[in-house]
C-alpha cells in the first residue's frame, strides 16, 4: 500500500536543539532514507520554513491571498515522503525509526494514498 | 452453568424459547470465527462484519421464541453469506467483487489442533493502536463477542446511534489505511496484547459501572470479557500476562456473589466470605501460577497477585497487607497510573496509618479529582484521623461525582443521608 509520510515539527521548540545536536540527526536522515530506499518510491521533499508560506482561501466571492500557513496549529508540516509498504503495521514501524522523532515537538502523520478511483467511473 | 456450557446448545431448547444467556453463550463462540472467514472470502472486513452483525439480529428474532437450531454456527455463516452477496448486488462500489468471488466451501473446515485460531488475528487487528480506545471496545464487542449495536450501547450507557458510527469508521479505517489482522511477532507483541488485554479489562469493568444500573444489573460484559480472556490465555499459552489477566478477573468474578446483597454493594472488607465462589478461586490460583511460572512478570499477573491477596485472608481483617503494599510497590514499575497509586494509598494506610496515606491521596489531587472513589479513599482517610466532619464533606462529593444506583446508595448511607 501507497502512504503519505507527512514530518511535522514545532518551530516555537526548534531552537531549543543545539546546532551539534541537529546535525547529527540531520546526518542520521540522510541514512535513513538511505536504509528505507527500496521502500521509497517518492522522496518528496522538504519544504522552506512556514514563516515563507503564503495561503490563498475564497473569501466574499473571490480569491483571498494571505500571509502564513492555512493554519493556526503550532505543529507545521516540514516535509513529506511516499512510501510503498505490505500494511499500516509495516509503515509505524520504519516510522518509529524517524531520526528527528527524538526532537521535542516532532512527530510524522501517516496517510494513505488514494490509488483506485474506480468507484468514481460512472 | 459455566461460560462454556452457555455455548452448547440444549437439545431440548429446541423447541423451547433460547434464553438469553444461552443465545449470547451461541454467538460469541461463533460470530468471530464467521466475520473472519467471511473477511477472507470477501477481502473486505467491514462487508463482512456487517453481514454477519445482520445475520445474529435475525438469528436473535428466530431463536429467542423458536430456539437455537442443530448447527447454530452452520445457520448464522448461511445467513451472513446470503446477507453479503445481497450487499454486493445492491451496491455498486461492490458489485465487481462479486465475480471474483470464489464458491465457498459449504461447510466450514474443521480446524486442527495445531492450527491457530483464526479469531485471534481479527482481535489483535480490532484493538490496534490507530484505532481510538472507545472504538477498540466497541468492535471488539460486536465483531469478536457477537453483540448488538444496541446491546453494546446499553452496556457501556452511549446512545446507540454513536457506536454504530464509531464501529461503522473504525472498520472503515481498517480497510482503507492497510490495519493488517494478524498477531504481531517480536517486539510488537507485548505492547499490542496489552491492548488487547486493557480492552479485555475495560470490558469486565464497564459491566460493573453501569450508571444507573443496580449491582446486580448487566452482568452480561462481564460473562463476555472472561469468555475473551480464556480465549486469548487458551490460544497464546506463552503469554503470561494472558494468564495474569484471566486470573485477575476470575479473581474478581469469585467475589461477585458477595459484591451484591439484594441490590446494595457490599465493601470487600464487610464481605460475607462464604459466598464466594471457592471453585474460581481454586481456578483463578492455578491460572496466576501458570503464568508465573512462564517468568515473564508484568501488570496483570501483579493486579491479579494483589486481587489474590484479598481473596486468600478468611476475613477483612486477616488481609496481609503488608504483601499487599509491596506488591503494589512492584506494579508502580510497570502501571504509572494514578488509580494504582490510589490503590496503594489503601494499602500503605493499614502499614503506615493514615496520616501517610493521606499526603499520598493528596498529592494525586489533580489527576483524580473528578474520580468519585478518589473522594471515598479521601474520606476514610480523613476518618481514620479523626477528622469526621472533613470526611463527611469529602463522602458527599463522591456520592455527587457517582451515577451508579448501588455506588450512590453506599455513600449516602456512609455520609448519613
Amino acid at each position: 500500500m501507497k502512504y503519505v509520510i507527512m514530518f511535522t515539527s514545532t518551530p516555537e521548540l526548534d531552537a531549543a536543539v543545539s546546532p551539534e545536536h541537529a546535525e547529527q540527526v540531520y546526518r542520521r536522515v540522510y541514512e535513513w532514507f538511505g536504509t528505507h530506499a527500496d521502500r521509497i518510491t517518492d522522496s518528496g521533499a522538504e519544504l522552506q520554513p512556514v514563516t515563507t508560506a503564503t495561503t490563498v482561501t475564497h473569501s466574499g466571492g473571490a480569491p483571498v491571498v494571505t500571509d502564513g500557513p492555512f493554519s493556526e496549529a503550532k505543529e507545521v508540516i516540514g516535509g513529506f515522503s511516499v512510501i510503498d509498504v505490505d500494511d499500516l503495521d509495516a509503515a509505524i514501524a520504519m516510522v518509529k525509526t524517524w531520526p528527528m522523532l527524538e526532537l521535542p515537538g516532532n512527530s510524522v502523520e501517516i496517510r494513505p494514498m488514494v490509488v483506485d478511483y474506480s468507484h468514481m467511473e460512472q | 452453568m459455566s461460560e462454556t456450557d452457555a455455548a452448547v446448545p440444549d437439545p431440548d431448547g429446541l423447541r423451547a424459547a433460547a434464553s438469553d444467556r444461552l443465545l449470547a453463550g451461541v454467538l460469541r463462540e461463533e460470530s468471530a470465527r464467521i466475520v473472519a472467514a467471511l473477511t477472507g472470502w470477501l477481502g473486505s472486513l467491514d462487508l463482512a462484519e456487517e453481514s454477519v452483525a445482520e445475520a445474529i439480529e435475525e438469528a436473535l428474532r428466530e431463536w429467542r421464541t423458536r430456539g437455537v437450531p442443530p448447527n447454530p454456527g452452520g445457520w448464522l455463516t448461511q445467513a451472513a453469506r446470503h446477507n453479503a452477496l445481497d450487499r454486493i448486488r445492491r451496491e455498486k462500489r461492490y458489485r465487481e467483487k462479486l465475480a471474483l468471488l470464489a464458491e465457498p466451501e459449504t461447510a466450514a473446515p474443521e480446524r486442527g489442533a495445531d492450527e491457530p485460531d483464526e479469531r485471534l488475528p481479527l482481535l489483535f487487528g480490532c484493538c490496534h493502536p490507530a484505532l481510538s480506545p472507545d472504538a477498540q471496545l466497541a468492535l471488539t464487542l460486536r465483531a469478536i463477542c457477537g453483540l448488538t449495536t444496541a446491546q453494546i450501547a446499553h452496556a457501556t450507557l452511549t446512545p446507540e446511534s454513536t457506536i454504530a458510527q464509531r464501529i461503522v469508521r473504525a472498520k472503515r479505517k481498517i480497510g482503507a489505511t492497510g490495519i493488517p489482522l494478524r498477531i504481531p511477532e517480536g517486539a510488537e507483541r507485548a505492547q499490542r496484547l496489552d491492548i488487547v488485554l486493557t480492552v479485555v479489562s475495560v470490558m469486565y469493568t464497564e459491566a460493573h459501572l453501569v450508571a444507573g444500573g443496580d449491582a446486580t444489573a448487566d452482568r452480561d460484559l462481564a460473562d463476555d470479557a472472561i469468555w475473551l480472556a480464556r480465549v486469548v490465555a487458551h490460544e497464546l499459552p506463552g503469554e503470561a500476562e494472558a494468564h495474569g489477566l484471566l486470573a485477575l478477573l476470575l479473581f474478581h468474578r469469585a467475589r461477585e456473589g458477595a459484591r451484591a446483597v439484594e441490590g446494595e454493594l457490599v465493601l470487600l472488607a464487610e464481605q460475607d466470605r462464604t459466598r464466594w465462589d471457592r471453585a474460581l478461586i481454586l481456578e483463578a490460583h492455578a491460572v496466576l501460577e501458570r503464568a508465573a511460572m512462564l517468568r515473564r512478570p508484568g501488570r496483570w499477573q501483579l493486579h491479579a497477585a494483589i486481587a489474590a491477596c484479598h481473596t486468600d485472608a478468611p476475613d477483612g481483617g486477616a488481609t496481609d497487607w503488608l504483601q499487599v503494599l509491596t506488591l503494589y510497590d512492584m506494579l508502580r514499575a510497570y502501571d504509572r497510573s494514578p488509580i494504582v497509586r490510589l490503590n496503594r494509598a489503601v494499602a500503605l494506610a493499614e502499614i503506615d496509618g493514615p496520616r501517610a496515606a493521606l499526603d499520598e491521596v493528596d498529592a494525586l489531587r489533580d489527576d483524580l479529582a473528578a474520580y468519585h472513589l478518589w473522594h471515598a479513599v479521601r474520606a476514610r482517610m480523613l476518618r481514620g484521623l479523626g477528622r469526621d466532619d472533613e470526611a463527611m464533606a469529602e463522602d458527599l462529593c463522591a456520592l455527587e461525582l457517582t451515577a451508579n444506583e448501588a455506588e450512590r446508595r453506599l455513600l449516602a448511607a456512609r455520609a448519613g443521608r
